[in-house]
């Protein structure tokens, strides 16, 4: 794991080593063992290393044997073992034992389709000196990030913006689409991002710069065509899916321990992190550390259940308790690694743990993200399931009560009449036929949020076709798939890369030079799981029922059988304490202050106002006025790190020592 | 009637509505239409006016037919209170 940085001056002229270390020193949490750059002629590439595989061995910029090509790489590729043999045996040849050095074998055998042959998570930059080709690629799913710019004549690219930001030194402008995009679907949709001129790579893309032209390309795409609908399959059809699912989870679990230094796992409570922990216990032994995330709030706190877990597997464990106060106090830090406003404090608390487990001597966690997206276990999916049941007979007493029975822990609905919680579901007759069925509810809350733009913000913002920015980038077929599969596409291809996988996975775990790694996003396993008939997934209204079938065994039964609990942190509440009527921390009385907002521009600085008055009241108690606030607060302290404050801050970070020497 | 409407008036411009929307609402303007309140805010409202007014909301009454509204909460809390406008 690491951070990879590099240039191309497209004219031809020399690449300035220099501007590669500014990069480079910018990704230096990402990679605090090592460093390297390597030049030539009009190409730079630039590496942070965080040794993993091959300690010795695995300095980068690395070349193949022949010293044909060039790689900066972050991320693992799983199956390198493998790929070694295999490599080998059609006469490769090696000088390490790192998977970093496959994949340049790999690219040597089969061009830029080798990402193909690859099971992992990675972002890297690979330098054909041969053919002058210079071919970027990031992982199927987006683990890793990769990003990019022309400027002038050059190509810039980075793990981080702040990275691109360093070689130019100069403040980005904020792009206020962008911005309009965070304040509707939590964040900027690919390949935009909220800096102007900078854009994204998106997962299961490359980018390939040859004969002064620079195109993407997608060698992937997650694709629900193959789902088998239709009626219950047989118990004998079942346990066939049973067994598959459970060798790949398996198997994923096994080469995901791959590593040279221990590897540790999260536990959050919940059934996906425990059957990890489970998988790669009876791998590593008992010898295995887990690491949770426990809560001063008992409405948020899933202690009990992680014990649970402990106790049954035994595990060596350890956890954070986090309070509001602290979850206010590291916000900004979090907004620095995050690189965007955040509608929602979820990240923090996984910042502070990342910080426990790297003070634990770990490097590398497994985890159980990605099994809600691809197994059917997410609350949107069971919510637009009971929408539509209900919507298919509009006038039923009964089907409004299941979604009360959804969100249990979602008091102000318990109350609600079958015609309010009509209108807030969006239950309308023929309803479900709409492409976006399943996130409307979600999308229009959020959307909400843009009501404290400023007029002059808003005037900018072109009036467009709503959510048409989703709508281009979904695949032909997507029309024509259930309901069900499209659900899982647009939760699978949009929050969980940009949010789930960025600003709640690799940003505040790189924080702290933590590898997050996820059996459940083996594509081996998301690629099945396309398949699996959505019946099996949710079985009526149990979530991931083949799941539980095939791995449940090994988590306790209160876990498994628990009621699902979505991982929240306290919003509004890590910002003000309504006990004292004030800010947690005299910042956020800065930030939001009535001369900050007015000057930063981008939100209205009366509307605000109220809306703090609310908060210190104790009275901003709705989602919606809680993803306002932790909204508004994190796009002032983006606008002050990374625009008004960013020499300050690119020059503090870059006071780091640096540790390696030049290769060239 | 004048004066329940406008206190509840005043307490949704100072609960809900931010910005332009405060000039802009009219007492008879649907707050799901205009997308004003969401179920925290219903249960707000209630509560705000089972403590000004003193008298409990029953489950059956938190229809949008009596809380969808500033006209229609005050209807309904003059309903509820049985004072002459």
């Amino acid at each position: 794991m690491c951070g990879i940085a590099g240039a191309a001056n497209l004219r031809g002229t020399p690449v300035d080593t220099e501007r590669l270390w500014l990069m480079i020193d910018q990704l230096r949490h990402r990679g605090p063992d090592d460093a390297g750059v390597y030049t030539e002629g009009n190409i730079g590439l630039a590496h942070s290393r965080l040794s993993i595989i091959d300690l010795s061995a695995g300095h980068q910029p690395m070349h193949n044997f022949s010293r044909s090509s060039w790689i900066v790489f972050n991320g693992e590729i799983f199956n390198y073992v493998e790929l070694t043999k295999d490599l080998a045996a059609k006469g490769h040849q090696f000088l390490t034992h790192s998977d970093t050095e496959v994949i340049l074998n790999l690219y040597e055998e089969y061009g830029t389709e080798c990402v193909q042959h690859m099971n992992g998570q990675w972002a890297f930059a690979l330098w054909d000196t041969q053919r002058k080709r210079l071919f970027l690629s990031r992982d199927r799913v987006g683990v890793r990030p990769l990003y990019y710019s022309l400027t002038g004549d050059s190509l810039i690219f980075a793990s981080e913006l702040k990275s691109l930001l360093a070689y130019n030194n100069r403040s980005p402008e904020i792009d206020l689409e962008a911005l309009r995009q965070v304040f509707t679907y939590w964040f900027p949709i690919t390949p935009r991002t909220v800096f102007q001129n900078i854009q994204e790579l998106p997962p299961g893309h490359s980018l390939i710069w040859e004969n002064g032209v620079l195109k993407t390309h997608r060698y992937w795409q997650l694709d629900y065509s193959q789902v088998e609908l239709g009626q219950d399959p047989s118990p004998a059809t079942q346990q066939r899916y049973i067994d598959e699912l459970h060798g790949l989870l398996e198997d994923a679990t096994r080469i995901r321990l791959r590593a040279d230094v221990p590897v540790g796992a999260y536990l959050s409570g919940g059934l996906d992190s425990s059957i990890v922990s489970a998988l790669a216990q009876k791998f590593v032994g008992s010898s295995l550390c887990t690491f949770s995330v426990a809560f001063e709030d008992p409405d948020l706190d899933e202690s009990a259940y992680q014990m649970e877990v402990v106790g049954a597997l035994g595990t060596n464990h350890k956890s954070i308790r986090c309070s509001a106060d602290q979850i206010g106090e590291a916000l900004p830090e979090v907004i620095w690694h995050a690189e965007r406003p955040l509608l929602r404090t979820a990240p923090v608390p996984l910042f502070l743990l990342s910080r426990l487990v790297r003070d634990s001597g770990f490097k590398v966690v497994l985890t159980g993200e990605g099994s809600d997206e691809f197994q059917g276990g997410y609350d949107i999916y069971k919510e637009a399931k009971i929408r539509a049941f209900w919507a298919a007979q509009i006038d039923s007493k009964s089907r409004p009560l299941l979604l009360k029975k959804l969100y249990p822990y979602l008091a102000a609905l318990q109350k609600q009449s079958p015609a309010y919680l009509k209108a807030f579901f969006h239950v309308r007759e023929g309803s479900v036929r709409e492409p976006f069925f399943s996130h409307i509810p979600r999308w229009e809350l959020t959307a909400k949020s843009q009501q404290f733009f400023s007029a002059s913000i808003r005037s900018q913002l072109q009036p467009s076709d709503l959510y048409h920015d989703v709508r281009g980038q979904l695949p032909t077929s997507f029309e024509n798939w259930d309901s069900f599969s499209r659900a899982q596409y647009l939760e699978a291809s949009f929050l969980l890369p940009a949010y789930l996988l960025s600003s709640q996975g690799d940003r505040v775990a790189m924080a702290h030079s933590v590898e997050g790694r996820y059996p459940f996003l083996d594509h081996r396993v998301v690629e099945f799981s396309t398949r699996i008939p959505p019946r099996l997934k949710m079985k009526v209204l149990e979530e991931k029922y083949l799941l539980k079938r095939t791995l449940g065994h090994l988590v306790p039964d209160v876990v498994r059988q628990r009621p699902k609990q979505p991982y929240r942190a306290p919003d509004a509440l890590s910002l003000f304490n309504p006990s004292t009527g004030r800010a947690r921390h005299d910042y956020i009385e800065e930030a939001f202050s009535y001369e900050r907002i007015k000057d930063y521009g981008i939100f209205d600085p009366r509307t605000v106002q109220k809306l703090v008055e609310k908060a210190k009241a104790g009275r901003a108690s709705s989602h919606l006025d809680s993803m306002a606030l932790v909204g508004i607060l994190s796009t002032q302290l983006l606008i002050e790190q990374f625009v008004v404050d960013l020499k300050e801050k690119l020059s503090d970070d870059a006071n780091r020592r640096r540790s390696a020497s030049v290769c060239s | 009637m004048m004066q329940i409407e406008e206190e509840v008036r005043q307490f949704v411009v100072d609960n809900f509505l931010f910005g332009e929307g405060e000039q802009n609402l009219a007492n008879e303007d649907s707050f799901l239409e205009k997308g004003i309140v969401d179920s925290m805010g219903i249960l707000t409202l209630v509560s705000f006016v089972q403590g000004k007014y003193g008298f409990e909301v029953p489950d059956q009454d938190l229809v949008p037919e009596n809380w969808d509204s500033v006209a229609l909460i005050s209807a309904y809390v003059q309903s509820r209170v049985g004072v002459a406008g």
